[in-house]
């Protein structure tokens, strides 16, 4: 008699634990021909305020490591991914409706971006700062620093790539993120969150909630303790994008702005991820004897 | 003791104010189509000149001149472009006493501060600013970098001059065509600018000055064919200006409000402190978005700072902004003056403790003493609000730590100030605090080459240094 499977419970990832949503809902999740796959955690408000609490809780440890440190974890991330790869294709092509080849292109490219974007932690700093030669006694430098806590609408279409993408720079620069993942096909970023549980990343770092960006999306960008968003998973939304973009200038967030149509994630990234999430601090330093 | 000084006013027959002023669109001095207003002397009420307030349609005109110029400026290759910065900044350099003197009287602002301050940097930053039209590629803002288009600009009446050159220069130098709206209070030096634009034979359109009040601001912000919105001023504005432009395609730079915590520390040394903190709040009236407002003093050292301050908070002199002993001018308008004295009273009525040193105050003008309240706690509305004003709020803290928590216990996040004579320690508290500019044993000072911004919800973006350029430039952020 064939072996009856063991089935995960797909959860939230909040604060380095995996609660369900306090709401006690779940969604279908189904695969790409409607086929049922699993029950998905439903995100609620208080789910987005409980994920920014624990981001915040964990922000100052975040940034204040070393970017050495902030790099190896990045890596160590891209390492377990790697180790997980036919994981996350079967969910991938479950998720995306793609040919097993297709879904395991997208694993490689996910894994290779995390691995790009490890190597810019302690890079970024010499690329987009500098010694300023002021006229007077004073040794004067400006050097980006994390912006905080970043509100993440994570793609909707590119269930891996997409999400590893906007990500990435946001913790790398030592932002830490709380992330709502693409509504439905979430099952790839709850398997990601299970990895980045068991990278050295620390709880709170990355937050992961599954759920609809149209409704948690309004609570994150009118939350007066997250100090910027990234609004990709709105990406042809106008109205929407827009509402949020309105609701965010409550406490003048950062917004990285939707675009009109989710953009080729295959491309090779320039800075702007990163350069949207950070602050650029200068410090004047006597000279003197 | 103080001393006795006769009365040294700088003469202000070297600048010649007509009795009305146009708009600056296209290279011209045109009439607007809407009403004027009157611009005053702060120090004296006395009306200055009559000035045209545009109208929605004399802005129109404004940005279509703006974007009729910016065909041929932005393909104008970076070389030739720098060489007509490097004019202005040599015509401000040439005119610097006649801009002073005017700065001063629409103003109100010390003459020392616009002939010593003010001035030098508006040059400078057109200097340095001239330097990087042909040299964008070397900037580290990506392959090819390429101007946004036409920028509405809207600055504040604290710096009118230095704020031109803040938002004209890098926006200049990047390719774009600028439209700006000085402030209502002080619209004169923007005008004097345009002159000088023409003497320099700027092509007509490459700056377009229109004057008014906010509903002019808000016709150049809302424009649909500005591609770049840059403003400084109150952080109410600054997020009435995100919401306005939510949606568009608009690159905004916001440099809004400030609370900057000036933290003293006990190894500091105390009257080189003492200047600092001096400085720090009541330089130009305490009209300064990046003012040291908050005083933090460690405790163990306090009564002998705030005894040392006192006494030289008693030698500052307040009168006629001309005179060049002066060392606090006039509150810029009544309407400012109102404010501050609201806060102060309120400062009064949540319980801290009020003092001011003996002063003699003009009859007329708008005037406010070089004031400080002791016994603050955090939850006071002077230790919260932004009084824009030669008023500042004593804290006291015990340990590093604490002076951080307290220093970052705002939504504002300009500038702060460090004193200490520990390196280690000047850095470890540049890491901590949340603020876009820290000044270690020195206090508002101000360098083309040094971005300007704040964190949190004293804006985003820099203005100054490689970063400013990234403001006027398509893709690149910092």
């Amino acid at each position: 008699m064939a072996r009856i499977d063991v089935r995960k419970t797909y959860k939230l990832y909040i604060g380095g634990a995996f609660p369900r949503s306090e709401s006690g809902h779940s969604y279908e999740v189904t695969d790409s021909k409607g086929k049922f796959v699993a029950n998905a955690a439903l995100a609620s408000r208080k789910d987005v305020r409980d994920a920014v609490v624990a981001a915040r809780k964990a922000a100052a440890g975040w940034a204040g490591r070393t970017a050495y440190n902030r790099g190896q974890i990045l890596y160590r991330i891209a390492e377990v991914m790697e180790d997980r790869r036919p994981q996350f294709e079967e969910a991938v092509r479950q998720s995306e409706g793609v040919t097993a080849a297709v879904a395991r292109g997208q694993v490689d490219a996910a894994v290779d971006r995390l691995v790009w974007y490890a190597g810019w932690a302690d890079k970024l700093a010499q690329v987009i700062g500098n010694a300023n030669p002021v006229a007077g006694p004073f040794f004067n430098h400006t050097a980006p620093e994390p912006t905080g806590v970043v509100g993440v609408l994570a793609p909707q279409e590119s269930s891996l790539l997409g999400l590893v993408s906007v990500v990435a720079p946001v913790v790398v620069t030592g932002n830490v993120a709380v992330v709502v993942s693409s509504y439905e096909r979430p099952l790839p970023a709850v398997t990601f969150s299970e990895v980045l549980a068991t990278s050295d990343v620390p709880g709170g770092v990355v937050n992961i909630l599954t759920g609809d960006a149209a409704t948690l999306g309004p609570w994150l960008a009118a939350h007066m303790d997250v100090n910027a968003i990234d609004l990709g998973g709105v990406a042809g939304d106008t109205e929407l994008a827009t509402s949020l973009e309105v609701a965010a200038a409550d406490n003048l967030k950062r917004v990285r702005r939707a675009p009109a149509a989710e953009p080729d994630w295959a491309a090779e990234p320039d800075l702007s991820a990163m350069t949207a999430f950070v602050e650029a601090k200068t410090v004047w330093h006597p000279i003197g004897i | 003791m103080a001393f006795e000084y006769a009365p040294a006013p700088e003469s202000r027959s070297i600048v010649d104010i007509k009795p009305s002023y146009g708009l600056f669109i296209d290279g011209e001095f045109v009439d607007g189509r809407g009403t004027s207003f009157k611009t005053i002397n702060p120090a004296t009420e006395e009306t200055l000149a009559e000035v045209a307030e545009a109208s929605e349609a004399d802005v129109d005109l404004a940005v279509k001149a703006a974007r009729r110029a910016f065909r041929g400026w932005s393909r104008m290759s970076g070389k030739e472009r720098a060489k007509y910065l490097f004019r202005i900044a040599r015509i401000l350099q040439e005119r610097g006493r006649e801009l002073a003197v005017l700065e001063s009287i629409d103003n109100g602002k010390p003459i020392k501060e616009s002939r010593d301050v003010d001035v030098p940097i508006v040059a400078a930053h057109f200097f340095y600013y001239a330097g990087w039209a042909d040299k964008l590629d070397y900037a580290g803002l990506g392959p090819n970098p390429q101007p946004l288009g036409v920028a509405g600009q809207v600055i504040p009446w604290n710096f009118p001059l230095l704020m031109l050159a803040w938002k004209i220069a890098p926006a200049l130098a990047c390719g774009n065509t600028v439209v700006l709206k000085p402030a209502e209070t002080t619209p004169l030096t923007a005008l004097l600018f345009a002159e000088i634009c023409q003497q320099a034979d700027l092509p007509p359109g490459v700056v377009n000055i229109v004057t008014g009040a906010g509903s002019t601001g808000q016709a150049v912000v809302g424009h649909p064919d500005v591609d770049k919105v840059a403003f400084t001023g109150s952080t109410d504005v600054g997020k009435a200006i995100a919401r306005a432009v939510a949606g568009t395609d608009k690159k905004v730079t916001l440099e809004l409000g400030g609370k900057a915590a000036n933290i003293v520390f006990d190894d500091a040394p105390i009257d080189q402190a003492v200047e600092g903190i001096v400085g720090g709040i009541f330089f130009n009236q305490g009209h300064v978005c990046c003012a040291g407002s908050r005083l933090l003093v460690q405790e163990s050292v306090a009564d002998e700072v705030l005894s040392r301050l006192k006494r030289r908070m008693g030698t500052l002199r307040v009168g006629d902004p001309l005179d060049k002993n002066t060392d606090i001018g006039a509150i810029n308008s009544a309407e400012q003056l109102a404010r501050i004295r609201e806060l102060s009273d309120i400062g009064e009525s949540e319980g801290a403790e009020r003092w001011a040193p003996p002063c003699d105050l003009p009859s007329s003008g708008f005037w406010f003493p070089p004031t400080i309240f002791t016994g603050v706690t955090q939850a006071h509305r002077i230790a919260r609000e932004e009084v824009f004003g030669p008023v500042l709020s004593v804290l006291t803290f015990r340990t590093p730590a604490e002076a951080v928590e307290k220093a970052n216990n705002t939504p504002y996040g300009l500038s702060a100030g460090v004193w200490t004579e520990k390196g280690s320690r000047i850095l470890h508290m540049a890491s901590q605090l949340r603020a876009g500019v820290v000044w270690a044993n020195t206090f508002n000072k101000f360098d083309p080459a040094s971005p300007f911004g704040g964190y949190k919800e004293s804006g985003y973006g820099r203005e100054g240094g490689r970063q400013g350029l990234a403001a006027y430039l398509k893709g690149a952020d910092l």
